[in-house]
């Protein structure tokens, strides 16, 4: 069993707010983070994946497959725009970094647990900084 | 139980190259990476070793144990070599970053002569890593 880890980036903008409180209690909870014009931050995101390594490959997963399924599932959807207004799963749900880092694992999760045989490897583990001092980690 | 870790670096070519299957499934599974030149990466190999603080000591182990060891097992054997060519364990072994960590820590794991083994972490690039604990 061989853990794998890639890292990916993007960019987005958020607001922080919760729309049950009252507008002191958002500025109380989330500071700054609560302007409504939103604010950005460029995102590390490290995805590992675990499994046995393919004698025939060399490998625990094919990496243009996790690059394919990460971009589709996360850089397409999440990359360079603005996580509230723009994406689905952030219209009810307060896009925090928490909040981001399980969502991108349950979207990876579906499609890296069965990849059709590709791979015997699974999702092991999200990582997802949000600055260089900030991160999460969740892993199901 | 302490964990103590130490970071090394070495540079090796490789090339990915399945001699049982064919050239075309060879170029379609390893891509660019099947060039049989090679080409090369700056490794970071990260090596983690387990164990009880020596009250003598105040030592998991000696450093400069660990040190030769790394020296001895990993730079001498592999640093500015061509993997496939000149590493024993790649005559027969695909040398990704996944096999590569599983040969270091075959070679380290029964060497670390106080505490244990518990973690070989191998960068290829900045952005990929595998981590092997053994088992």
């Amino acid at each position: 069993m061989v853990h794998l880890t890639r890292r990916y980036h993007f960019s987005a903008a958020h607001q922080l707010h919760n729309a049950a409180l009252s507008g002191e209690e958002n500025a109380r909870i989330y500071g700054k983070c609560n302007n409504p014009f939103g604010h950005g931050h460029n995102y590390v995101l490290d995805v590992t994946v675990a499994g046995p390594v393919d004698p025939s490959t060399g490998m625990v997963m094919d990496l243009g497959f996790l690059d394919a399924v990460v971009n589709q599932e996360v850089i397409e959807r999440f990359d360079e725009v603005h996580l509230n207004l723009d994406t689905e799963a952030f219209r009810q749900v307060i896009p925090t970094t928490e909040n981001l880092c399980i969502e991108i694992y349950r979207a990876l999760n579906q499609k890296l647990s069965h990849p059709g045989g590709a791979s015997q490897a699974s999702l092991k583990r999200v990582r997802l900084e949000e600055t260089s001092s900030n991160f999460f980690e969740y892993a199901g | 139980m302490i964990h103590l870790t130490r970071r090394i670096e070495f540079s090796a070519s490789h090339y990915y190259h399945n001699p049982a299957l064919s050239h075309d499934e060879n170029q379609r599974l390893f891509g660019k990476c099947n060039n049989p030149h090679g080409h090369g990466h700056n490794y970071t190999l990260e090596v983690t070793v387990a164990g009880e603080i020596d009250p003598r000591t105040g030592m998991v182990l000696d450093l400069k144990e660990l040190k030769k060891l790394l020296e001895t097992e990993v730079m001498d054997r592999m640093d500015h070599r061509f993997l496939n060519k000149e590493v024993l364990d790649f005559q027969t072994l695909i040398p990704t970053a996944e096999n590569l960590a599983m040969v270091i820590w075959n070679l380290l794991a029964p060497k670390v002569s106080q505490g244990r083994l518990q973690r070989v972490r191998l960068y290829e690039t900045s952005d990929l890593y595998v981590d092997y604990y053994g088992e």
